[in-house]
Parts: C-alpha cells; structure tokens; sequence
C-alpha cells in the first residue's frame, strides 16, 4: 500500500484528522477499567484528638448547654457518631450575645487596629500549624474528600484571616476617606458544605473591623467551628471577642430575633435567607446574605475544549456539587453538544467516589441523609421530566450517603432541573445557538450567583461578563476564590460581598 | 509565494494529502492544574509496584553521546536485558536508543531478545539538513537493523509557519522507514507554547508516527507532564475520530520513579487502560531506571536504599 | 577581688582565674573572653566585607557592656559594592515580583516574627548606638509593627490603586500597579533601624528589590536586622544592605543604569541635587528628602504612598464584543 493510502486509511476521510465530529463513533470507545487500579491511600487520623462532648465557647470559656441538651453529629461516610455536640436554646443565645456585647465595649472596639491585626495573624498561623487535623476533621464530619480539605478548605481558611489582618489597621484606606467604626455584636449562620472556610470568611472580616461575633455552624457540620473556638482560645483573644453557639434552625433563629445583636450575616438557603429578611424588617439589624445558586457554565465552540470538560468537572462535581456557585447548568454551543458530552461522560469514568480519608478519592460523601433525599427527589423529576440521564459508573459503598456523578441531556430552561438549585453532583445540559442566546438563558433564572464562560476569544469573554446577571464570573476557570477577591450573588442569590475592601463594608459603619 | 508552495507540493505527492491545520486551542493554566491534580494521586503497596514494573518494561534505554562506543552499547544492553542481578522478574526494558553507528553493536548484544533497536536518524538532533540526506540517515540506521526509528521534525518550519512542509518529511520519513515503526520527535521545549505543541502533535500523527515523542534530550526543558497531557489529548481525538491507537513518549528529564508514576497516572487517566503497555507507551530515560530499581527494592525490603547498591552500566 | 576556691571532682583545689581577669578587657563577663561579631554587609543572601576591604569605625555607648568592643570595624561600602548589590537585586527581581502577594505578605509577617523574637538584641544594639532603654525599646517595638503593617498591605494595595477604566467605547480597560524594578535606597541616619525599616519595607512591599545604603551613625543595628531578613525565607537578593558613606555610595546608585529608582534621605542638599542629576541619566524616578523633615513614627511614617511612589501603572485595552 502506498504511503499515502495507509495515511488516508490512518486518518479516516482523506487523510484529515479532523478534532470534533458531530456524531462520533462510540465504538471507538476508552476504557477506563481497572488495569493498574490504584491501592487504598488513606490519611491517618491517629494523631487527632476529638472529645467526645463539646460544650459551648461563651465568653472564653467552654460552658455546658442551659438547656441541657446534647445532639449528634455523625461521619456521613460511614454514619457512625463522632461526637455529642452541646445544643444551645435562647438562653444559652442570649449569654453568648451578653458576652459579646461586653467583649465588644470593653476590649475590641477601643483596641487600635494594629493590635486587633496581630491577634488575627495568630489564628492564621494556628490554621497553617493545625492544618492536617483540622483538614481530617472537615472531612470526617462533612464527607469531603481529604484531598479538597487539605488543598482547599483549610489553606484558604488561612488565607482569610491573614488577608483580613491586614486591614484591621487601614480601615482609614478602604472607605474614601470616611471613617468607619464597628457595627457592634455580629450574629454569623454558616452552612455545611464549607464549615471552616464559611467560618473564616465570616469571622475575618468582622474581626478586622472590630465586631465581636457569635457564630452559628451548621448542625451537620460543628467540629472544625469548636476546633477554631480552641485555636481562637489558644491565641488569647479577649474573653468573648467569638463566641460559637452549636445548634440547629432554632438556634439560629433565636440569634437572628435577639435586639442586643447589631448585625445578621447568612449564608445558606435562599429559603431560609427569604425568612430571615422578612424577620429582620422594621429592626435597625444590618444584613448580609449569601444565598442559593443555579449558575450557567457556558461552553462556546471556539473553547479549548478538554479543559472546559475539567471546568465543568470542577463546576459540579466538585465538593459533590454542595457549592452555591457549581456551575449546575451546562450551556454548551449545539455545534459541539455530542463531542462535550462525550469526553465529559469519558472524564467521569476516572472520577473515584468512596472514603473521604482516602487520598485518592475525588468525590465523596453526600453531606446528610436529608440532602441524599433531596438530591434523588429531584433526580426522580429530572427522569420524569423526560431528561435522558447519565450517572458515572462508581461501585457505592453499602454505608453512608452517597451519589453518583449524574448529568442530564436533553434539558430545557422549563424543566424543573434547570430552574431548582438541587445542592449535589447533579449537572443538567442545555443547548444553545449564538451568545445572545447563551445569555438569555443563562440569565433565565432568579438567582444570580456565578457563572463560568468558556472561548479563546478575549472580547467574547468580557462581551458576555458585561452581559450576565451575575457577581461572579469565571472565564475559562471555574470555583476560583481567593481572599482578596469579592464573593457574592445579584438577585435572589443574595446582597453583600465577601472578601476584598468590597467584603469590609458589610462590617463597618461609615460617619 | 505561496502559490508556488501549493504547485510543488501537487508536483511532489500528486493530490496533496490534506491536513487541517486549525488545532484547537489549549489553556495553559488548566493543563498546569490538570497535571498538579494528576499528581495527587497516592500509589502505595501493590499498585506502586505495579506501576514501577511496568515502567521498566517501557523503558527505551538510552545512550546518545558523541562518546559512544561499542563497548558502552555493549554494557548497556547488558543492563537492558537484566536491569537488576538479583531479580530477574523485573525487565527487560522495551527498547534501546542509539545513534545509527551503534545500531550494528546493540542488535547482537540483544539477539535472541524481546527488547528492539532505536536508532535516531533525520541529523539528530537538530534536523537541520536537507531532507535526502534526513531520509538517507534513517535508511541507512534501517539497513542496519534498526526495528524503531526516531526521527526530529523540522522545528525551524513549525515556528515559521510552514505545515506543509513539517507534514512531507514526516510523510516522507515513514516512507523510508519501510517496516521500521516510526517515533516523531516534536521537540516541545523549542515549540514556545502549548498550541504549537498541539498543533505539532497532530501533524505527527496524521503524516503516519507511529508515535510521537515528546523530545531529543539535548534541551532543558525535556519532557513535562505538561506536554505530555497535550500531546494525550491530541492522541485521544484521533482515536476517536478514527479508532486508531498512536503511541507517545516523554524523553529526557524524567529521573525519578515518583515522575514516571505520575506520567502513567497521566495515561491512564487520560485514555485509559488500552495505553498502559509498552506497545503504545515508553520513557526514553537513562537514569530513571536505577531509581526504579530502588523504589522497587524499597518496597520489597522496606529499607531505603543506597545508590552505589545499583549497577551503573 | 576574693577567689572562690573549688575543687576539682579528685578533690583537690582549682583557684579561680584571678590572674586571666586583670589583662582581658571590660567586655569579659564571668571571667571568660567574648567572641565579638565581626558585622558584615547582606548582599545576594550572604554576609559580605566589601570588596574594597576598607573599613571604618563606629563607637559603641559606653553605657552598655557586652560583646562590642569600644570601637567596630565596620565594612565601608565601595562603588564595586555597589554594582555587585545592584547585580544580586537584578537577578532577584524577577523571582520577587512573580510571586503572589499574598507569598510576599507571609514572607513579611515572617520577617516580622524573626525581628520579634531577636527584639532584645535589636534593642541592645540601639543602645550601643547611643539611644536610651527606653528609646530603644519604643523604636523596636515601632519597627516590628511597622513591618506586620506592610505585610498585611502586600496582597491589598491593589485594592487601593488599581482601576478600571469607564472609557468612552466599547472597551474594557483596566489599570494595574507593577513594580519598576531595582530601587537604590538612602535611609536616613536616624532612627537608624525604624528608618531603615519605614524606607525598604514599603519598596519591596510593591515588588521591587532594594539596595540600601545603612545609617552611617549607627551602622550595626541595620547589620543586626539583616540577620531576621536571613533567617525570614525573603528571598536573597531581594533585600541588599550595605554600610559606609553616602558621599560614595549615592552617587554609584544614581549612576547605575540597572537601577530604575532613588529613594534618598539626606540631610546633604548638594548630594541630593547630585544625586538627582546623575540620575536623569536613565531617567530614573529619584525623589530625595530632606531627612531633617521626616517623621517616622505613627501614621505619618506609613502608608499606601510609601508603596506607590515605586509603582508602575500598566494601562490594558481590550474589546468588548463576540
């Protein structure tokens, strides 16, 4: 056969290898199977030492729950408990904000900046010398892979507090020239899917700008929260300067209703957050939310388009999609639908789903038994709707709360999988024809989170980011965050910024 | 101009063979994380010793030196053959490379072997010279027994834009192979960017590599994981375009067991199970197989090893 | 002097060296000799003599005792000096203004805690210097937050300078601060170390690498302070100080092409217009001071001005359409 035959046999039609087919040929398919399967690698919690029973941290000191009730908090994992976690009522709230108060007025408003920077600069050092516990404790309790909380969580949990020192003592900088004095005592309600990382983009800022808080974890997700209560403990903040009340939704509620608190920060539901504003009206509480997100991850044809697959991997696969901000709507140019469906459904064929303590796991446990409901309930509808489902193919182990990796082809902006925020790795794709079209569905909905744009073209990038309703937005990257970077939502994905001089503002009052 | 590049080619090959030039664009920070992800990974106990036999069995052992003697070939292919005297479970290695002049030497040293004859060929490194001497160099390497050539694209033609002519003596070099499974060295670390490396990759492979490799080894930077990924992906749309399979190499740079097990996480993960064999992967490495020897020994005996305990052939 | 008389473990008598404690110097505690530091320049990460090998003196307090003799060997610093320090800032300054801020924010907060643990040394050497304890003290004190202040500005200045551009078109521009380069700096004589720290602090903050010239009143405390930058993870080069007299030093920074910018705080105004002169040459930004004005304590010797002044402002264009 001549050189040229054998090269246009090589190369299908004519010798052009061509990059992306409409209909590509499945049987040409990878395998990824278990030749060189990779041996367990799990990090060992052997040097953390957990109690048993945590007691409430108020006013610098660890005190048993007024209303003398303890809950559980389990290993999502493997559902075994980990430890008894003091539940505190609206008494133990009110002692919190009593100490706070006090904390506030007598040390930390009047303390000059620079000195309220260095106590923060300790936690940050505790964070970076405590990191491996802390990183096996997030994901004993939360489910995460070791891998994300080693790498992600707790390095930016660090992060924050050393980024929020420094402005403890340039506050005269970050307001044009308007001086700015503490709001008072701060009511902070964080979530479960980033329980140290939400403490430490709450905590910071407040501190730096001489707030005294009382900080609500999650019920789910409370040991990191207590672990930082020692830390804070250890870098010998004034007595009542933190203060970590354990609890479920009454006890948030109960910090949200109290008059002596000057200022509501929020993050979670955009239910809840919908229920905490309407309580606040009429109240002289200032008021933060971070709420819910159904963002758009838009793929153009002109994208480099294997690392727009890993971007749509890290968009919702990440932290098993229990990120307001995943990108849990694909929006990807009809052109080159069949050629991204199938090297993402290829690249979900190495995703690892199991141990969270295992070094090589990329997906891990659903947060709770209750977010596993809600997560199938909504997965049922997407079947129901028509939706053509797909799940990665992971053996799941028999205990613990788990879900595949799952996208869904075929949908449309009126299927309820494209409008309801489902919180796990539960990704629905949709086409579409021109930008004008990409952004009028991706700006289709009442939240107004993120989105993520795909395109090697510069102009289209910043064409589209003037266009899209978002707060952030992520060209050719995805769930990027950094401390000196503003986070936060337009509509009903919240009001308020974290992080940057944007994020001080939330904290301070300007004369 | 170009017009008149468009009627020689037509002259030189009738109808031109056609190829797109029009790659797709690469983002370099996400291949960066891709590859740090990629190097997470854990491999312990079974599956690292796993990893580390099979990176001696895809090894092409490699000496291209001025200095090249039979002698030197003679006890390298010693190596090849037994890597480890007190285990014979481990090896032999896939291939030797060597220049043409040494090819004669390294095929009786490995007759009666598994393990092939590389020869570079086309002016090693640097590829500049005319293309009938180019094609001389890699028949005469052929006559000499050589059952895998290792040919350099012209990088000088790439960075200047001209496809076309990368494309023909690439074309041309796998005519002269004749039987002889050709390797088409890209060079990466003179490309300039990821893009270009695409773009090389898939005129390697559609002018008919065999496999394409990422480097000569007589530049810093040789193979990275980077290029490596890249050169992947481009292997992996051909195949699924066409069903073939293409093979790669990274050359030059890779030291240390701890890096050829990332490179192979790097293939599995990349295309999976069907790439995890000698036939479609290989190192082009000299020292890397003594600090495999050692990761191997260490998991054996548990004790880390000395360096000296190593033969140095 | 009375002799204790002790005995040896075979129990016979060992008198104490009475003899050795009349010839040794006043700077003998416990009857045993001191070994004095010889005090060098930093340069490139390394403790250097000048190559010129010349010296000159300084005195120390004769208030304090302890391991200074009466009068130091300082290394007095020469023009060859001057171009090896600019050379070591050169080759550092693509390393430092790659890094992340945030990377150049810890590597201060390090240097802070180096200089918080070394605080009664920094102080001692202060009062050799010829301040009181109580001077002393404050001006550490002053010295370490000085330092803890500019490295929580490194990753937020930005914040403050930067901008976007709301031009008249469909663009979207943007205007970013970058670092210039290698900056020659002239602390001022006094407060010797919080001037030193108030001057080179602020220009490496932005990205910049530094040459610095040392208070030639008070040579040793600067010496003493490179010790923290050694030890801080600062990358060498980063920071580079010498010692000696401005008269030679000056003018062989504003000379060199290498260096891009002056900072120079001297009470000579004929050396500042000299200095201002000579630097035309490449252009550089030279701003000089009259060092008797300054005033370094509190907020006046702080600021994001500090920073900006040795900063570039890159201006982008980039349009806006598909």
């Amino acid at each position: 056969m001549s050189s040229k035959k054998a090269l246009a046999k090589r190369n299908g039609n004519g010798g052009h290898a061509p990059i992306q087919k409409k209909s590509a040929s499945e049987s040409h398919a990878l395998d990824f199977g278990k030749a060189w399967d990779y041996a367990p690698a799990p990090e060992s919690p052997d040097h953390v030492k957990l109690k048993s029973r945590y007691e409430l941290f108020i006013g610098g000191k660890w005190v048993k729950p007024q209303s003398k009730k303890y809950f559980e908090t389990i290993s999502p994992s493997t559902e075994q408990k980990i430890a008894d976690i003091a539940e505190a009522d609206a008494a133990d709230v009110d002692a919190a904000v009593v100490a706070a108060r006090k904390a506030h007025d007598k040390y930390w408003a009047k303390m000059p900046g620079a000195e309220r920077a260095k106590y923060i600069f300790r936690i940050a050092r505790a964070l970076q010398e405590k990191a491996r516990e802390l990183a096996i404790v997030e994901s004993m309790d939360g489910g995460k892979p070791i891998k994300e909380s080693r790498d992600v969580d707790v390095p930016l949990a660090a992060a924050h507090f050393f980024y929020h020192a420094g402005w403890a003592d340039k506050l005269d900088y970050a307001f044009h020239g308007r001086r700015a004095r503490p709001l008072g005592v701060a009511g902070q309600i964080i979530p479960w899917n980033f329980p140290l990382l939400m403490a430490a983009w709450k905590l910071a800022p407040a501190l730096a700008c001489g707030n005294t808080v009382v900080l609500k974890p999650a019920e789910t997700t409370p040991l990191t929260a207590l672990l930082l209560g020692q830390i804070i403990e250890e870098a010998e903040l004034p007595p009542g300067v933190v203060n970590i009340i354990t609890g479920a939704g009454a006890t948030g509620a109960a910090l949200v209703a109290h008059p002596d608190v000057n200022k509501i920060a929020f993050t979670g539901s955009t239910e809840i957050g919908k229920r905490i504003q309407r309580s606040l009206a009429g109240s002289n509480k200032k008021l933060t939310l971070e709420l819910g997100g159904k963002a758009a991850n838009i793929i153009f044809a002109d994208a480099p388009i294997d690392q727009a697959v890993e971007g749509i991997i890290k968009g919702i696969y990440f932290n098993q999609g229990h990120v307001c901000c995943a990108g849990s709507r694909l929006l990807v140019e009809e052109s080159v639908h069949d050629i991204v469906v199938r090297k993402l459904r290829d690249r979900m064929a190495t995703l690892r789903l199991g141990d969270p303590l295992d070094k090589n796991t990329d997906v891990g446990a659903i947060n709770s038994k209750m977010q596993l409901q809600k997560i199938k309930e909504l997965v049922k509808i997407g079947e129901d709707e028509g939706g053509d489902r797909f799940s990665a193919p992971c053996p799941i182990p028999q205990k613990g709360y788990w879900f595949a990796p799952t996208f869904f082809t075929g949908v449309a902006q009126s299927s309820r999988i494209a409008r309801e925020e489902i919180f796990g790795p539960v990704l629905s794709i949709l086409t579409f024809r021109t930008p004008d079209e990409a952004v009028e569905k991706a700006n289709n909905t009442m939240y107004g989170l993120s989105a993520g744009i795909w395109t090697d073209k510069g102009a289209k990038i910043f064409w589209l980011a003037q266009k899209l309703k978002a707060g952030v937005i992520w060209g050719n990257t995805y769930n990027k965050f950094d401390p000196s970077s503003p986070f936060g939502g337009y509509k009903e994905s919240g009001f308020g910024r974290e992080g940057g001089r944007q994020g001080l503002s939330a904290y301070v009052e300007l004369e | 101009m170009t017009l008149q590049v468009q009627v020689q080619s037509k002259k030189q090959f009738g109808a031109p063979a056609y190829f797109n030039p029009a790659s797709p664009p690469v983002d370099q920070v996400a291949i960066e994380e891709r590859v740090a992800a990629l190097a997470k990974r854990s491999i312990k106990k079974a599956s690292k010793v796993a990893g580390l036999r099979l990176s001696v069995a895809m090894m092409d052992l490699t000496t291209l030196e001025g200095k090249d003697t039979a002698g030197k070939v003679r006890q390298m292919c010693q190596k090849a053959l037994l890597p480890l005297d007190s285990d014979p479970s481990i090896g032999p290695v896939a291939a030797v490379c060597v220049y043409p002049n040494l090819v004669t030497v390294a095929k009786k040293a490995l007759k009666g072997s598994t393990v092939k004859v590389a020869s570079v060929a086309t002016a090693f490194p640097s590829g500049q010279s005319p293309l009938p001497i180019k094609l001389d160099d890699v028949r005469r390497a052929v006559e000499f027994g050589a059952d895998e050539i290792d040919m350099v694209i012209d990088r000088g033609a790439m960075l200047a834009g001209d496809y076309r002519k990368v494309f023909d003596e690439i074309a041309a070099t796998k005519e002269a192979c004749g039987a002889a499974h050709l390797k088409v060295i890209l060079e990466t670390g003179e490309l300039g960017s990821l893009d270009t490396v695409r773009k090389a990759s898939e005129i390697g492979i559609a002018a008919g590599g065999d496999f394409i490799k990422t480097s000569t080894g007589k530049i810093v930077p040789a193979a990275t994981p980077q290029v490596t990924l890249v050169m992947l992906e481009a292997i992996r749309d051909h195949f699924y375009a066409t069903g073939n399979k293409i093979g790669m190499k990274p050359a030059g740079g890779i030291r240390t067991a701890k890096q050829a097990l990332h490179y192979l996480v790097i293939v599995k993960e990349t295309l999976g199970d069907a790439w995890l064999t000698p036939d479609l992967f290989r190192f082009g490495a000299s020292t890397l197989l003594n600090d495999v020897l050692m990761q191997l020994e260490k998991e054996r005996t548990g004790f880390y090893q000395a360096n000296e305990d190593f033969s140095k052939d | 002097m009375k002799t204790k008389t002790k005995k040896h473990t075979n129990g016979s008598a060992v008198t104490a060296a009475a003899p050795l404690a009349k010839i040794v110097s006043k700077s003998t505690t416990r009857n045993r000799l001191t070994v004095n530091r010889a005090y060098k320049m930093y340069v490139g990460g390394a403790f250097i003599r000048s190559e010129s090998g010349r010296y000159f003196q300084v005195k120390t307090s004769a208030i304090v005792k302890g391991a200074d003799p009466d009068v130091l060997n300082m290394p007095r610093g020469s023009r060859k000096d001057v171009r090896d320090a600019v050379l070591a800032a050169k080759n550092a300054e693509h390393g430092w203004a790659s890094r992340t801020a945030f990377n150049r924010g810890q590597i201060l907060y390090r240097l802070a805690e180096m200089m918080e643990s070394r605080r009664d040394e920094l102080a001692v050497s202060l009062e050799r210097g010829g301040l009181t304890k109580e001077e002393a003290a404050a001006e550490v004190d002053a010295s370490i937050d000085r330092c803890v202040y500019y490295a929580g500005f490194a990753d937020k200045f930005h914040a403050l300078v930067a901008s976007s551009n709301p031009v008249a078109g469909p663009h979207f521009g943007f205007s970013v601060p970058e670092p210039m380069g290698v900056v020659g700096v002239i602390a001022p004589s006094r407060p010797s170390l919080l001037g030193l720290v108030s001057t080179v602090l602020p220009v490496i903050c932005g990205g910049n690498t530094c040459v610095a010239l040392a208070s030639e009143a008070d040579p040793r405390t600067a010496l003493v302070w490179t010790e923290c930058v050694a030890t801080s993870d600062m990358p060498g080069g980063v920071i580079n100080i010498l010692t000696g007299h401005p008269k030679e030093i000056a003018p062989n920074l504003a000379k060199h092409r290498e260096v891009i910018a002056i900072d120079a705080w001297l009470a000579d105004q004929k050396l500042r217009v000299s200095l201002e002169t000579d630097g035309a040459d490449n252009v550089k930004r030279v701003k000089t001071h009259d060092e008797a004005q300054a005033r370094w304590s509190g907020r006046s010797g702080e600021g994001v001005s500090y920073i900006e002044r040795f900063l570039e402002t890159k201006t982008v264009w980039h349009p806006v359409g598909i």
